[in-house]
């Protein structure tokens, strides 16, 4: 599981690269900006090529310009934007050269990851003024609605600008990076293996997902092989954190649905499985467990493990096949929110939400990492493209994780849990993982000094927020909560 | 809609009985915040061991200074809970522990002390409050941790409704506003807007390491330290995050319907 050896563009060929990749049946899946030295910024865009090729790794010099690749790559829109914010690097001929990361009022003394910016100097918000899009034709009618950034119930911090007609929205606009910690950030000059405890805390429900991305990215970049136990058990480990994951998000879509007791007993697996997290390893979110180059400590999982397991599984049958047969929660959900193919592909969706739109793609499968490649999952795919669609993808995925810890808890192999892993001076890597909300990647440089230069991580949430207007515009009012419900977004992982 | 109401009446109460049973409180294994064991530091016997303080990403373990007598300071205020420092100890000094009841009046009572005891705080005015309390959650640029346990409060085992702890969409009608989170600078302007706009009387909870002191993002161009500064604090809860039944424990607390069992940084019971 690695990348190819990136290959050196001239800013001049990435237009020509951006739509080769596209008639060759590849897809973009993000650009980052780090410096190679004081005063030397490079970009770098990783894509994926067809038939599960390895990743393909441009690299380009980012002085003297650089043309936005927005118009054949539209999800790169905000790569570029964050790029422009943090870095101070403008693109060319950029559609949308809003703000992004950074709201409008925010005014750094210089772009906050230049090496120029003195360390821990807050970021000065000044106003909190925004451009709100124009709308065109007779606005006598339309209202505005501007909904938190502090929301009802207990909900991450964003702000969602409705613009409607009635019960119609015409137009939605999320503002997002209100959470903005600068995570990335916090990561440089650390040595590689205290990266570790950072990582687990971008989200916190996918703590282990991003622990085992950063690992895997610093193993590459050391050329280190984790031994055959630890890689099972990292496959156990991220599968529990799908299975949790996802029944949380059923039942927050039937409390979307005013579905009571499917809330309640959505919510009720949950628990069950986070205790069942808590007695295997000591942490409702499955922290502290991962290391570079293997696992801290060893899981052995005890009869009862697979007992509770299975128990929960049972349960879990009964429950989806409730929500299936109840015609008031169905009527909620199909037809509503719909993500059609093109869109999915265009925009970035990553996870169950591309997967429920027609894009058959999954890590585990097409780039397998941990002990995926002798562990293949079930990969569920849907074309309807709507909230019933991606909830009827993580509920086979319930099913498929539950099977996949039992396969590999009984092919566990014995041996050692951990390899030596140092990555040498300037070297870099690249690791990925399937989460319960689709790729995540992270991308490590390690400095000529052995520290951490630079780590980019790109959460699937900062894919999907990015496609889930698109299913929001000309909707109506009473469909929304439900359809933001099946996306299963988090903010912190966007944020950052 | 029969079988959902079969369903749920098949399921039978699912609630825990804690806090009023012991033991059910739902945290079996459940690793909290390392206890130290100054007897067994290795370093009193004049060796230069600090391998606990270089273990800590967020120097909840500093070396103290040789005059003030034993050899660490330890801030619970500021441990995330990661566990590296009772695997660095080779003596046992940090230890594993399955203490999570952290929640504290006074931020001093976090800091561990020879003598396990710190000035009371004064307590809040809460006697009208306790039989129904109204909060206001504000996310400060938390990881979603903390979140995911808030949300778990409603869950059919924690139940907070039953203990009349209610969550409000309004900061007008809350009487506690509940803070998560670092504090970012594109959420401090919100969450002191926020603040201003609850009727008196009023108090504030900082829930997770990260609302306490910062965390592990502390400071840089977007985060800050913590509600420390920002807001006057009535219950300090760490935990990264603290489990639910650990925020449970920690509003009983401040409503005066539990003890508040941390004293200079460690559980007394």
């Amino acid at each position: 599981m690695t990348a190819s050896p990136p290959a050196t563009l001239h800013p001049a060929a990435l237009k020509d690269a951006a739509i080769n990749l596209l008639t060759s049946g590849g897809r973009m899946q993000m650009a980052y900006a780090w410096y190679r030295a004081p005063h030397e910024l490079e970009l770098r865009y990783v894509a994926s090529l067809a038939g599960r090729a390895p990743f393909a790794v441009w690299r380009c010099d980012a002085d003297g310009g650089v043309p936005s690749l927005a118009n054949t790559w539209p999800l790169l829109g905000w790569y570029e934007r964050e790029i422009t914010d943090l870095f101070g690097l403008p693109f060319a001929d950029h559609p949308q050269p809003q703000r992004l990361v950074l709201h409008e009022g925010a005014n750094p003394v210089c772009p906050p990851f230049d090496p120029d910016y003195p360390a821990d100097l807050p970021l000065r918000i000044e106003s909190t003024t925004q451009t709100i899009p124009e709308l065109g034709g007779d606005e006598s009618d339309v209202q505005l609605l501007p909904f938190g950034p502090v929301r009802a119930d207990v909900f991450e911090s964003a702000e969602f600008l409705f613009f409607y007609v009635g019960e119609a929205i015409l137009h939605y606009h999320p503002r997002l990076f209100f959470k903005h910690r600068g995570m990335e950030k916090r990561f440089e000059g650390l040595p590689p293996e205290r990266g570790v405890v950072l990582a687990e805390r971008v989200s916190g429900v996918g703590s282990l997902a991003h622990a085992l991305a950063y690992c895997q990215a610093v193993e590459a970049a050391a050329d280190c092989e984790v031994p055959p136990r630890a890689r099972f058990l990292r496959v156990v480990l991220a599968e529990l954190e799908r299975l949790y994951n996802h029944l949380h998000y059923f039942g927050h879509l039937c409390h979307t649905t005013t579905l009571k007791v499917g809330e309640a007993e959505g919510k009720l697996l949950e628990e069950r499985a986070k205790q069942l997290n808590t007695r295997l390893t000591g942490s409702r979110f499955l922290r502290s467990l991962l290391c570079l180059g293997g696992l801290r400590r060893d899981l052995a999982p005890k009869p009862w493990f697979a007992a509770e397991l299975d128990a929960l599984g049972g349960e879990f049958a009964a429950y989806a096949r409730h929500m299936e047969n109840t015609a008031s929660h169905l009527d909620r959900l199909i037809t509503t929110g719909k993500l059609d193919r093109r869109t999915a592909f265009d925009q970035g969706a990553t996870g169950p939400v591309d997967r429920a739109s027609g894009l058959d793609r999954d890590l585990r499968r097409d780039h397998p990492y941990a002990a995926y490649a002798e562990l293949p999952p079930q990969v569920a795919v849907r074309e309807e493209g709507d909230a019933h669609a991606r909830a009827q993808v993580r509920m086979a995925e319930v099913e498929a994780s539950i099977a996949l810890i039992k396969r590999a808890l009984d092919a566990l192999p014995d041996g050692p849990l951990r390899a030596d892993c140092t990555a040498p001076p300037n070297s870099d890597g690249l690791g990925w993982a399937e989460t319960p909300r689709g790729t995540l990647f992270y991308a490590v440089h390690v400095g000529g000094d052995g520290k951490l230069a630079r780590v980019k991580i790109k959460s699937p949430s900062f894919s999907n927020w990015r496609v889930f207007p698109f299913t929001v515009h000309d909707s109506n009012m009473m469909d929304y909560a439900i359809n933001e419900a099946s996306f299963g977004l988090t903010i912190a992982g966007c944020d950052r | 809609m029969p079988q959902w109401t079969l369903l749920g009446l098949l399921q039978g109460k699912q609630t825990a009985p804690w806090p009023l049973t012991q033991g059910t409180d739902g945290q079996a294994g459940f690793l909290g915040m390392p206890r130290y064991l100054p007897e067994l530091c290795g370093g009193m016997s004049g060796k230069d061991c600090k391998v606990c303080a270089d273990s800590c990403p967020t120097k909840a373990i500093t070396m103290r200074a040789a005059s003030a007598g034993g050899r660490l300071d330890v801030d619970y205020g500021r441990c995330v809970v990661c566990q590296l420092c009772t695997e660095a100890c080779p003596t046992g000094a940090m230890a594993t522990s399955s203490d999570w009841a952290f929640g504290v009046r006074a931020r001093d009572d976090l800091v561990w002390k020879q003598d396990g005891t710190a000035a009371p705080a004064p307590h809040a005015e809460t006697r009208a409050f306790r039989r129904s309390l109204h909060v206001r959650h504000v996310d400060a640029g938390s990881c979603n941790g903390c979140e995911s346990e808030l949300q778990a409060l409603n869950n059919p085992f924690y139940n907070l409704h039953r203990l009349g702890i209610f969550f409000t969409a309004s900061p007008r009608f809350a009487d506690l506003l509940l803070v998560t989170g670092p504090v970012t600078q594109a959420m401090l302007g919100p969450l002191r807007a926020t603040y201003d706009a609850m009727a008196e009387p009023r108090w504030v909870v900082a829930v997770g390491t990260c609302a306490v002191s910062g965390g592990i993002a502390e400071g840089g161009y977007a985060c800050g330290h913590g509600l420390d500064g920002v807001l006057p604090v009535d219950v300090y809860l760490p935990g990264c995050p603290p489990n639910p039944a650990a925020i449970i424990q920690a509003l009983l607390m401040f409503l005066e319907r539990a003890p508040q069992r941390v004293r200079g940084g460690r559980l007394v019971e």
